[in-house]
């Protein structure tokens, strides 16, 4: 079994505001995710690529089609399907979303927002401590911003905690939205080493991604879309 | 029962009622009057779950049926018909609106706490704000004047009110300050469910992020179970994790927080979405 098996996804938006105007955000979408695996999608912007993935985190009800799933807690489940209080609980513990956009709470430290998370899967507060630091310092998060408020970040370092925030939990499966979008190569390389790493350790990855010579280096098989559409694939 | 609470088929009308009303209001007609009778829907069809330790949020405009849902939780309203379990009481056994009065009054002092828009709603402002805490805690039968005032100390220093305050009249208080008594005095017992109504409508911005990180607190690390009720998105969005969209009395949409604000599905969803500043 794979990981994720994605039939025939679509989704489209229904406008009510303009004459039930349809927006066609992705069709007739077919993925296979291997256990470890690790896929990238490229295409202009519009083409699709995150509302597949925001299919997947359950942000956008699909349409129709399915996306079979292998959860720890629930074993096989349709995320198409699956009820609000399993996404839940699979966000929490299994499956990781990091975006272009930092949709952080306001008022938590930057060292507070990480150690949320791992706490959230109910790691003991120390220990939570110890690895939202040196996950902070693997992503060259200045030290002196740990225990300010993100709302002043610049955009690498937005990134940078959205990261630490999404990687800590080591989730089994993550969604990475445009994850190098704003940073330099020295923080590129930070997050690829952290992929690898992640990878070694099991987890699989789908990933949109601008740079393709970036992405190259780290992806098994690679889609590229076209007007909600896959329009090719290869086999890295 | 795995459910912290259970509502099924909650509706409150105001009027004689006639076999017209529920057809002929709710979202699709636009209005919760019925046109044949005259009664007011206030709210129909309401049936929801608060799972242990999880924050729901509902929304809606004013006159949506928010307000008079919760206020029919804690009793405030007699619900025309429908059901309600509550898993503290009795195992989530018994319909809590089928109990007799001392009984629904117990259930709310030991198991509910309650936070209004009002504070005059919530508290007694011309009783000092130890004494409205104390309050509470005798409703709850503990009568022993030492535990009481350590505990209505202990309350207050964790909601950030002066101690010296102690005995002040909350009359004379700012309007976050009496927002933040009445959320110690609906702590008071530790109850495992707390509803709030449009607690931070009205306040300063400051005071409104000062409220919202206290009840913030209060749920990481008491894990109590909330119904949060607000017409604020941004309300909603810091606090929980599923959200109910709630018009003309009817629930027209359900889902988890993100997906409502960035796929909602129903029109009038997509209107209060459209509509944020």
């Amino acid at each position: 079994m794979p990981l994720l098996n994605i039939e025939q996804l679509n989704k489209s938006f229904h406008l009510h505001q303009f004459g039930g105007k349809q927006i066609v955000g992705c069709s007739g979408i077919n993925l296979t995710l291997d256990h470890g695996e690790f896929i990238g999608i490229t295409g202009k912007s519009g083409a699709g690529k995150s509302t597949i993935l925001k299919c997947i985190y359950r942000t956008y009800i699909p349409t129709s089609g399915s996306m079979y799933y292998e959860s720890d807690s629930y074993g096989t489940i349709d995320l198409a399907r699956a009820g609000e209080r399993e996404m839940i609980e699979i966000r929490q513990k299994e499956i990781g979303y990091v975006s272009q956009f930092l949709k952080l709470l306001p008022r938590v430290t930057a060292q507070d927002a990480v150690i949320q998370e791992l706490v959230a899967t109910g790691c003991p507060k120390e220990r939570a401590e110890g690895e939202a630091r040196s996950m902070l310092r693997h992503f060259g998060l200045a030290e002196s911003l740990w225990d300010t408020y993100p709302n002043t970040f610049s955009g690498g370092e937005k990134l940078r905690l959205n990261l630490a925030a999404a990687m800590v939990k080591r989730p089994k499966f993550l969604l990475l939205d445009e994850p190098t979008a704003s940073l330099d190569n020295g923080s590129k390389e930070a997050v690829r080493d952290m992929i690898l790493d992640l990878k070694r350790q099991g987890t699989s990855m789908m990933g949109i991604f601008h740079d393709l010579e970036f992405m190259e280096k780290v992806v098994d098989q690679e889609f590229s879309m076209q007007s909600g559409s896959i329009t090719g694939g290869r086999t890295a | 029962m795995d459910e912290m609470l259970s509502v099924r088929q909650l509706m409150k009308t105001y009027g004689k009622g006639c076999p017209a009303c529920l057809d002929l209001t709710g979202p699709d007609h636009g209005r919760n009057m019925c046109p044949v009778c005259g009664t007011i829907v206030a709210c129909a069809d309401v049936s929801l779950d608060v799972y242990p330790g999880e924050v729901l949020g509902i929304v809606g405009e004013s006159g949506s049926g928010k307000s008079t849902l919760v206020k029919t939780l804690y009793f405030d309203e007699e619900p025309t018909a429908g059901e309600f379990y509550l898993r503290s009481y009795e195992d989530g056994v018994p319909n809590l609106y089928d109990l007799s009065s001392r009984k629904k009054r117990w259930v709310r002092n030991h198991q509910m706490g309650m936070v209004y828009q009002n504070p005059h709603l919530g508290l007694r402002l011309d009783h000092s704000a130890g004494g409205n805490i104390a309050e509470k805690l005798l409703m709850a039968g503990n009568y022993h004047v030492g535990s009481i005032r350590e505990r209505a100390v202990q309350l207050l220093e964790k909601t950030d009110i002066p101690i010296t305050r102690m005995d002040d009249l909350p009359r004379y208080f700012s309007g976050g300050m009496q927002q933040r008594v009445q959320i110690s005095k609906a702590m008071a017992n530790n109850p495992p469910l707390l509803l709030l109504d449009e607690v931070t409508t009205g306040l300063d911005v400051s005071v409104q992020a000062n409220v919202l990180d206290l009840i913030r607190e209060i749920q990481r690390e008491l894990g109590v179970s909330m119904i949060v009720v607000s017409h604020d998105f941004s309300v909603i969005r810091m606090l929980t994790n599923r959200t109910i969209v709630m018009k003309n009395g009817r629930i027209v949409e359900q889902g988890l927080t993100d997906q409502i604000m960035e796929d909602p599905q129903h029109a009038y969803t997509q209107l209060l979405i459209n509509s944020l500043l």
